[in-house]
């Protein structure tokens, strides 16, 4: 049996020997095209002439196009059709691709583009939120408002109140392998497209309506990215369909990454936001009625904007039961990239802003924030892991008489397993929480210069694509008649181990070794209409398909044999490479072969539909998530007061995969999760200036952690339960949830400026350490 | 231009190179390894990392900022060189594995490289060695406990790589490029550069490699300096430290070291093992930038810099070379020869602000060097980086500090000298008002220190 196992990932040995292939590394026909495009240097305004002669003029330069000479519109867009691949005039960002060159070379190609002279006729951009809402410049006709009970009534009549405000930055996904994509062009006009990409048939489907094919001409491959997190979800489009189009016309192949610079400046990010929270709780600091404004801006472009601050609005309750909400979000038109997936498409977002004020709550009211976090949870539901310790009644807040009152999210869905209040439990005492937070006040008391800070937040994140339909996935699977098995899904491999975890179903059905799996490359024409590798549903999705192609060729399998050994079907049993039958025991090879002479298929497809989701994103009302993934960090700092600097010391998580399919894997996503989400909040600041020009365009000005800013302690534990669903062996989906603990980041360093002043810190993110400083001397009253 | 080299064990043989090809895309254009890969092609990101060996040792290079005729007469070992001539993996590549230390597998292979190099060099400060190599799946969590379960394994007998510099090559020959230099002796550059002044001095390529990686500059004339062997010494007599152009960053660390601590921590982590590697103290000074880290330590230690055109030798204070932004004291055909300072009692202190501790560059890079006798302030040296459009000294605030005494009294009294000093610039890296704080602030934070105070969120263990 190879599920559960902390087995390596697939490609392990090929990436530390560095033969592990990604696109750029693909060799390539003699007569490759090498395309770079020319960007807009202002932020607004229209193009009024672009001279290209120099450009075509250049060395090895082949084709200098525009927008003119494209065959048909080539939108790039994953919803609106409103991302023409070439500005068609109008300057929507600073970034934004005017015209293509395609050269011999990289190098040239990149040298061509930079003798084209463009005259503009400039207009005033929208940069900020606040330019955007006076300029009411959105998406869709106005904001999207979700309801429950009177909030604003609740609020008033609540013993307290208290409001505020918060600002969370956007983030570059900074995947190591930048955007890359390659066409080779074929006979009567089809075209093959590898593509460093999450969404093969969106590439598929994006690159066959710019050359006027059906689907069936275009087909794409992709055997692994160098990191994705919902960067190459919709950012991909642009250069494959670029490379397919130039391909088209030239009959050469053609090819595209974008040096990083430009990939920084052209594709899109994750949302900032900026939510506005008013609040009236109960004395315990329990939440009567709460209301959020959510204000972000998604760029230029609709992109995936509406279902991230779809998400956004999905994740305003965390973990905690709000009974009177009521959720206002605006989607912003900005002259900005096209704001995109990443990791947790907008769920952080929301969750930061309960998150801040469960905090702010707590310091209003004196308490340590993590009781106030405990009296709002949802209600203890009595499903812990299978070693959870069984308190009494866990630690439900006192006077709740009906508990399963507090049990709905506020867009109707039942939270029928919630496992926070045993995890947190759990959590508190592995991390010492009670010990270390007197001994943080000690610390502090004694320091005048250094402060320490703590902070333990939760996570509840739901699980299934927001958008239904989207809840499928296929696959194909082939036994040879050697006994080997070839396997293929409609997931894509961005470095979580999604295939090594699949293969793992695989060989548990057939009960083979791993190495009888074969892994192949995500491709269309083997598995057709596919969603996206994204919204952490990758094994969900793929390992149910993979295990119902599996079950279907098993199936098949023991019919024959049963019949060939006078046996009954449901007396075959697979294990250990060898198929059982009766008292016959064969290996699976000699039994793959006499199924071969039998003349059964052995070649199955899988599918898999996710169950029980329903959702009206009009209304904000029904089950859009199969189940929640839960999980809980503790982070302790320290900041230094006089120049606003900190280090993460500690870090303890425990966190919620149901049964592990691959606890090494799990525990990879974990510790990458937090300190991504630590960098998201603290180092990691994009800076646009005055004209919309993003000015951290590269790793030299943009900062994601390094080595040296994971903690000094790093505990990551996985919570042994199970999912209560019938997911593939009652495993969880793990990629964006944990990326949320980095949560618990910003709130230890507020809690460290709290004891360095007077007063509630209010800290924005990413918390740099001018932010910090700037917090510390607000609550002096040096500001 | 024709240079030799060895590779993974091969010899290499290269005519007619062109001096501004990189490392990295010849390996992968040309040469077909496409093992080391472009993250950033600025090196910031360590994707690129290869392993160089010459005469003073083996050390973690970045690729996509390195040309061609650098590698002359030195050994290279890329990823693909890593595993065992039959295959068989590096003791780092296994923990790799059994630590789980890959996941998208991009980074992985500058990791590895960067990971066998100090290896081979038993170097066990895994964060110091991987600073400049960035991964954005696993937290670096498991790649450490990689690089830790590596540590006692004994050194593959193909890493021991023999440069063919040791076996007496020659300067590579410039004959069908009449453009390309690379002088033996300051000497021969002396002369050079004074019938070249046009040209693009080339040490590290730290900074000129982006120049042709991202500003896509094509550099006509070029010399590189890295054979002038008399530039790379470091002379520690009684009374002065001098420091040659060419000393490469991690020879200043080591130097550092040992004679003022605060500097060396500096230089750990203005640049990573990979860039302190190639960058060269001379090029950091000569290049002006107004945050350079360099310069404002040195100012503070009283330092003289050594310029020569020709035979004509000129000394000035450091701080006199800066006349503003963008702008040196430096004649045409004239060049950094050296940096020295006086032996001193160390008293020294340089505090690097930025986003990131490791890394990064300075949002305010302030040093002090600070002289109290009984109590009151006797000398004072203070100078900034990131204050001014040049690395600046703070005259006003040294003079308010004379005379005081060396307590609170005496930041009041600089009080006001600050703004006489410095009026600082907002930019993506800090607002004018954080800067000037901080530069303050500093100087409160070298008084605490004195009193013994922990000020260094990087001293506190958890």
């Amino acid at each position: 049996m190879s599920i559960a196992k902390p087995l390596p990932h697939d490609a392990a040995k090929l990436h530390v020997t560095g033969a592990a292939r990604y696109l750029d590394d693909i060799a390539l026909p003699a007569n490759t095209l090498h395309l770079a495009f020319g960007l807009a240097s202002i932020a607004a305004g229209r193009v009024t002439s672009m001279a290209l002669d120099a450009a075509r003029a250049a060395p090895g330069v082949v084709a200098v196009m525009t927008a003119a000479d494209l065959p048909t519109d080539c939108d790039c867009s994953p919803s609106a059709h409103d991302e023409p691949l070439l500005s068609d005039g109008t300057v929507h960002y600073l970034g934004q691709p005017l015209f293509l060159v395609a050269a011999e070379t990289h190098l040239q190609a990149r040298r061509a583009v930079r003798l084209a002279q463009v005259q503009y006729d400039k207009a005033e951009p929208i940069l900020t939120i606040e330019e955007a809402l006076a300029a009411n410049a959105r998406f869709e006709d106005g904001p999207i408002v979700w309801e429950r009970g009177a909030a604003e009534a609740a609020i008033a009549s609540a013993a307290r109140q208290i409001s505020g405000q918060i600002e969370m930055g956007a983030q570059e996904h900074f995947y190591l392998e930048g955007q890359s994509a390659l066409a080779l062009p074929q006979e009567g006009g089809d075209m093959v497209v590898h593509a460093s990409t999450q969404h093969p048939t969106e590439i598929q489907h994006k690159v066959a309506h710019a050359l006027g094919i059906p689907m069936h001409g275009v087909r794409v491959e992709t055997r692994r990215m160098g990191g994705g997190f919902g960067g190459k979800e919709s950012q991909g489009n642009a250069l494959a369909i670029a490379c397919a189009v130039v391909a088209s016309t030239t009959r050469r192949p053609a090819k595209m990454r974008y040096d990083r610079d430009d990939d920084f400046l052209i594709t899109g990010k994750r949302h900032d936001f900026r939510i506005d929270y008013h609040v009236g709780f109960d004395p315990a600091g329990r939440i009567a009625g709460i209301t959020f404004r959510h204000y972000t801006r998604c760029g230029w472009a609709q992109d995936l904007s509406l279902p991230v601050a779809d998400r956004a609005m999905l994740h305003a309750d965390n973990a905690y039961y709000l009974p009177a909400v009521r959720i206002e979000s605006h989607r912003l038109r900005t002259n900005t990239q096209s704001a995109t997936a990443f990791r947790g498409f907008g769920g952080p977002q929301g969750m930061l802003g309960i998150e801040r004020v469960m905090d702010h709550i707590a310091y209003d009211l004196g308490y340590d924030p993590l009781q106030v976090r405990r009296a709002n949870y949802y209600g203890a539901t009595g499903r812990g892991g299978l070693s959870a310790p069984r308190l009494p009644e866990a630690s439900p807040s006192e006077g709740i008489s009906e508990p399963e009152k507090r049990q709905t999210t506020p867009f109707g869905q039942p939270v029928e397993d919630f496992i926070l209040h045993e995890m947190t439990d759990r959590l508190a005492e592995t991390a010492a929480y009670e010990q270390r937070r007197a001994a943080v006040a000690a610390w502090n008391a004694a320091n005048p210069v250094l402060k320490r800070g703590l902070a333990l937040t939760p996570v509840k994140f739901g699980i299934s694509f927001t958008l239904t339909h989207l809840n499928q996935a296929g696959a194909l699977v082939h036994v040879y008649q050697d006994g080997s098995v070839h396997m293929n899904h409609g997931g894509t491999e961005m470095g979580q181990g999604l295939f090594q975890k699949v293969a793992q179903v695989a060989a548990s059905r057939f009960g083979v070794p791993l190495e009888a799996v074969k892994i192949t490359a995500t491709d269309t024409a083997k598995v057709p209409n596919t969603s996206a590798t994204a919204a952490s549903s990758g094994s969900d999705l793929n390992g149910m398909a993979v295990r119902e192609a599996c079950d279907t060729i098993r199936a098949r399998m023991a019919d024959h044999l049963a019949l060939l050994y006078q046996s009954t079907p449901d007396a075959v049993t697979f294990g250990d490479g060898q198929v059982i039958i009766g008292d016959e025991t064969l290996s699976f090879a000699r039994a793959a072969q006499l199924c071969y002479e039998g003349r059964v298929s052995l070649s199955s497809t899988g599918f898999y539909k996710t169950p029980k989701v329903e959702w009206d994103r009009i209304k904000g009302q029904g089950r859009p998530f199969f189940y929640f993934a839960y999980g809980a960090a503790c982070s302790e700092v320290v900041i230094d007061t006089m120049t606003g600097e900190y280090r993460i010391l500690r870090a303890d998580i425990l966190h919620d995969c149901g049964a592990s399919l691959n606890p090494a894997l799990d525990l990879g996503q974990i510790e990458g999760g937090y300190v991504q989400g630590a960098g998201w909040l603290t180092t990691e600041e994009l800076v646009w200036d005055e004209a919309g020009h993003l000015r951290t365009h590269a790793p030299s000005t943009y900062k994601i952690p390094a080595c040296a800013d994971r903690p000094d302690i790093f505990n990551v534990a996985l919570w042994d339960g199970e999912n209560r669903e019938e997911t593939i062996y009652r495993s969880k989906a793990v990629g964006e949830p944990p990326f949320m603990h980095g949560i618990s980041v910003l709130m230890a360093l507020s809690d460290a400026v709290a004891a360095s002043g007077d007063g509630y810190p209010s800290l924005d993110a990413p918390a740099t350490p001018e932010r910090v400083l700037k917090a510390i001397r607000s609550l002096r009253n040096e500001l | 231009m024709d240079i030799t080299f060895l590779l993974n064990g091969e010899s290499v043989e290269l005519r007619g190179v062109s001096p501004t090809v990189t490392l990295l895309d010849w390996l992968r254009e040309t040469r077909g390894l496409t093992g080391t890969k472009e993250g950033c092609n600025e090196g910031d990101c360590g994707a690129c990392t290869v392993m160089v060996t010459d005469e003073s040792g083996a050390r973690p290079l970045n690729a996509c900022i390195l040309f061609l005729p650098q590698l002359h007469g030195k050994a290279i070992r890329t990823v693909e060189g890593i595993a065992g001539p039959d295959g068989s993996l590096h003791p780092v590549q296994q923990a790799m594995i059994e630590h789980h230390g890959s996941q998208c597998g991009f980074c992985t292979p500058g990791f590895i490289v960067s990971m066998a190099c100090a290896h081979l060099n038993g170097d066990t400060n895994h964060d110091d060695a991987l600073a400049g190599n960035l991964c954005r799946c696993t937290g670096y969590a498991p790649i450490i406990r990689a690089a830790e379960a590596a540590e006692k394994a004994p050194v593959p007998f193909w890493m021991n790589d023999v440069p063919p510099a040791a076996e007496g090559a020659t300067a590579p020959t410039d004959a069908a490029s009449p453009d390309v230099h690379a002088p033996e002796t300051s000497d021969a550059l002396a002369e050079l550069y004074a019938r070249h002044p046009n040209a693009t001095l080339i040490a590290g390529a730290t900074d000129v490699g982006l120049w042709v990686t991202k500003q896509m500059r094509d550099l006509p004339e070029v010399i590189f300096l890295n054979r002038c062997r008399d530039l790379q010494s470091v002379e520690v007599s009684d009374t002065t430290i001098r420091i040659g152009a060419g000393v490469t960053m991690d020879s200043v660390l080591t130097l550092m070291r040992e004679h003022h601590p605060s500097f060396a921590e500096m230089v750990r982590r203005y640049g990573s093992a990979q860039v302190r590697a190639a960058a060269t103290i001379g090029g950091n000074i000569a290049n002006g930038s107004p945050i350079g880290d360099n310069p404002p330590a040195l100012v503070a230690l009283g330092a003289t810099l050594h310029l020569r055109f020709r035979e004509t030798h000129r000394e000035m204070p450091l701080e006199d070379f800066y006349i503003d932004y963008g702008k040196q004291d430096r004649h045409p055909g004239e060049f950094v020869e050296a940096v020295s300072f006086p032996r001193q009692p160390n008293r020294l202190r340089v505090y690097k602000l930025s986003k990131r501790f490791d890394q990064d560059i300075s949002a305010v890079c302030g040093a002090f060097n600070i002289i109290v006798d009984d109590g009151v302030v006797s000398s004072a040296r203070v100078a900034f980086g990131g204050m001014a459009g040049i690395p600046k000294r703070a005259i006003h605030v040294e003079q308010a500090l004379i005379g005081q005494r060396w307590t609170d009294e005496a930041l009041i009294a600089a009080w006001e000298a600050w703004h006489k000093d410095f009026t600082p610039m907002s930019d993506m890296r800090a607002s004018a008002d954080y800067r000037l704080t901080t530069a303050r602030n500093m100087l409160s934070r070298y008084l605490l220190e004195d009193l013994g105070a922990d000020v260094s969120v990087l001293e506190v263990t958890p």
